[in-house]
């Protein structure tokens, strides 16, 4: 068989699968709103002897008991954010028969989720996260009322949903939805339940409940952002998401509850290299915050997007730096090392990038060590002259960003004037030139 | 009784974390001797010390005016800074005083 024929019965069976992938969920949301309507009519508030089985080993505790159970049965709790904290904070508010999860996201499951986003599974990939995760949890616990919102929360849509929750978690992974959940809960009056995590720590707080500070009582202005790190570029462990997420459940579950030593005026801090946990106190609302404060000046949401100067997702996205005439495209550098015209190939990603996977006769110099590194680079093309007028140097990152930033850098520094840098950069490498070339 | 100070130091454990450590030698703790003086230490001239002394970075990752930037946190004796004076909060010896960046991922 020739490859294109190869490929079209792939993509023809793809489409098939995605086809009746989507008849199966619409059958079985139909079955679920059956069988949903005929027990609403057995079902009333109280708690039947079968949950008190399902539930005894929590409601046996003084501080849950029977009243708690029925508190819980007849809470709801918006989860935004289905990802490494949402997934386990999940997990536990639908085993602890929370009576109604809202599941908000507009992103379908990748490979790379996999180590951390826990209710996701290999053959869920391709799918919306919010299918994904509430096949499981229906599958967990039946009782509980699920609802899906497979759409990304805007300033159109946040005050109608939030709304509809008693609790709120903030499971995002971007500081624009950041405040644009803090501002809507403010406006509706809902407790956030706040959490995050990057690389090996975590945070986790309450805003906006009681006397606690709301997100711009502590954080009036955003970050820079260029001091934004995401899970994408920065990494993070899967067991960190585990902590925070869990305990944001516990957070969730204890305000339902209504006991009083929640988290709401300290901030947990968790920090997993030396699995070290620090409470701190924080301040009181703020009476000039710009929301909860006493004469607030933000009375509708806003273009949070733009207040941010940051996009509303934890996606990279394609910066132009430089001129096109100092570019090349992988095609190009494919073409340079067969022919092994002479060339310097400069990899600016972080020494822990390289090491996971890079291209051979590369050098490693990160984007923010070039400029101490000018001579050694200089040396290089002292010994490339000996064989070439004017070898070129190359930059190279994950996907052409950083490797704009380091032939700007470097443009006016170097002993030559062939600097460019690779459109796309390895990830387009590993599209175009070698499928085995690990995309990440 | 008063305490009298006869050393000519001023001890104090800085920390780092939230990724701020990155911007300080990618060291999460540091014992920090500051210099004695007449005046009293404030965490507004400790914040100038420390862009002068500790920093590896570029100062605008940490620094804005003559404060922190936006998105980090500062606590001393694991409480908000905003509860005790901000700026003007006179060290004592021994203080410990945290830096903690925001993170946002999840």
């Amino acid at each position: 068989m020739t490859e294109i024929s190869v490929n079209d019965e792939i993509q023809q069976l793809e489409e098939e699968i995605e086809f009746l992938s989507k008849q199966l969920q619409e059958k079985k949301e139909l079955l679920e709103a059956i069988r949903h309507n005929q027990n609403e009519e057995k079902q009333n508030e109280d708690i039947s002897s079968a949950e008190i089985s399902r539930y005894s080993r929590q409601i046996i505790l003084p501080s849950l008991g029977l009243n708690g159970q029925k508190r819980l049965k007849n809470s709801s709790v918006l989860i935004v954010g289905i990802g490494g904290l949402g997934c386990p904070a999940a997990l536990y508010l639908v085993s602890a028969g929370v009576g109604h999860i809202g599941l908000i996201d507009y992103d379908k499951v990748e490979i790379n989720n996999l180590h951390r986003q826990v209710l996701h599974s290999e053959n869920d990939i391709g799918l919306l996260k919010t299918n994904s995760a509430s096949a499981k949890l229906k599958r967990l616990n039946k009782n509980v009322k699920m609802t899906n919102h497979k759409c990304q929360l805007t300033s159109d849509n946040s005050i109608s949903i939030v709304s509809q929750y008693d609790i709120i978690l903030d499971a995002t992974d971007n500081v624009a939805t950041r405040y644009l959940l803090n501002d809507t809960c403010v406006f509706v009056k809902k407790p956030l339940v706040s959490g995050s995590a990057l690389q090996m720590e975590g945070q986790l707080t309450i805003y906006n409940h009681l006397s606690s500070p709301c997100y711009r009582c502590l954080y009036p202005h955003p970050p820079p952002p260029n001091t934004v790190n995401n899970c994408s570029s920065s990494g993070v462990l899967g067991p960190v998401c585990g902590v925070i997420g869990v305990l944001q459940a516990l957070e969730a579950i204890k305000l339902i509850l209504n006991l009083e030593e929640t988290l709401s005026g300290r901030m947990l801090l968790f920090d997993g290299y030396d699995t070290t946990f620090r409470c701190i106190k924080l301040r009181k609302k703020k009476l000039d915050c710009d929301i909860c404060g006493i004469n607030p000046k933000i009375k509708h949401l806003m273009d949070y997007e733009q207040f941010c100067g940051s996009s509303a997702n934890d996606k990279n996205t394609y910066i132009s730096l430089i001129d096109k005439t100092e570019r090349i495209t992988v095609n190009d550098l494919y073409k340079i090392r067969l022919t092994l015209e002479p060339h310097i190939l400069i990899d600016v990603r972080s020494n822990s990038e390289y090491n996971m996977c890079h291209l051979p006769n590369s050098l490693n110099i990160h984007v923010n060590s070039l400029e101490k590194d000018i001579n050694c680079i200089n040396k290089k093309i002292e010994d490339l002259k000996q064989n070439s007028d004017d070898p070129k140097i190359i930059f190279i990152c994950r996907r052409g960003n950083d490797s704009q930033l380091a032939v700007k850098l470097l443009k006016t520094k170097l002993n030559t004037q062939n600097i460019i840098d690779v459109e796309g950069g390895l990830h387009a490498w590993s599209i175009k030139i070698d499928n085995n070339f690990p995309l990440y | 009784m008063s305490k009298i100070c006869l050393s000519n130091s001023f001890p104090l454990t800085v920390q780092f974390g939230g990724g701020a450590e990155l911007l300080f030698n990618n060291t999460k703790k540091h014992d920090v001797i500051l210099p004695q003086k007449e005046n009293p230490w404030t965490l507004r001239l400790l914040i100038a010390w420390l862009k002068e002394n500790l920093l590896t970075e570029k100062p605008e990752l940490f620094v804005q005016g003559e404060s922190v930037r936006p998105g980090i946190l500062v606590l001393v004796n694991d409480q908000d800074w905003e509860l005790i004076g901000e700026l003007d909060y006179e060290l004592k010896e021994n203080d410990n005083v945290l830096f903690i960046s925001t993170l946002h991922g999840g």
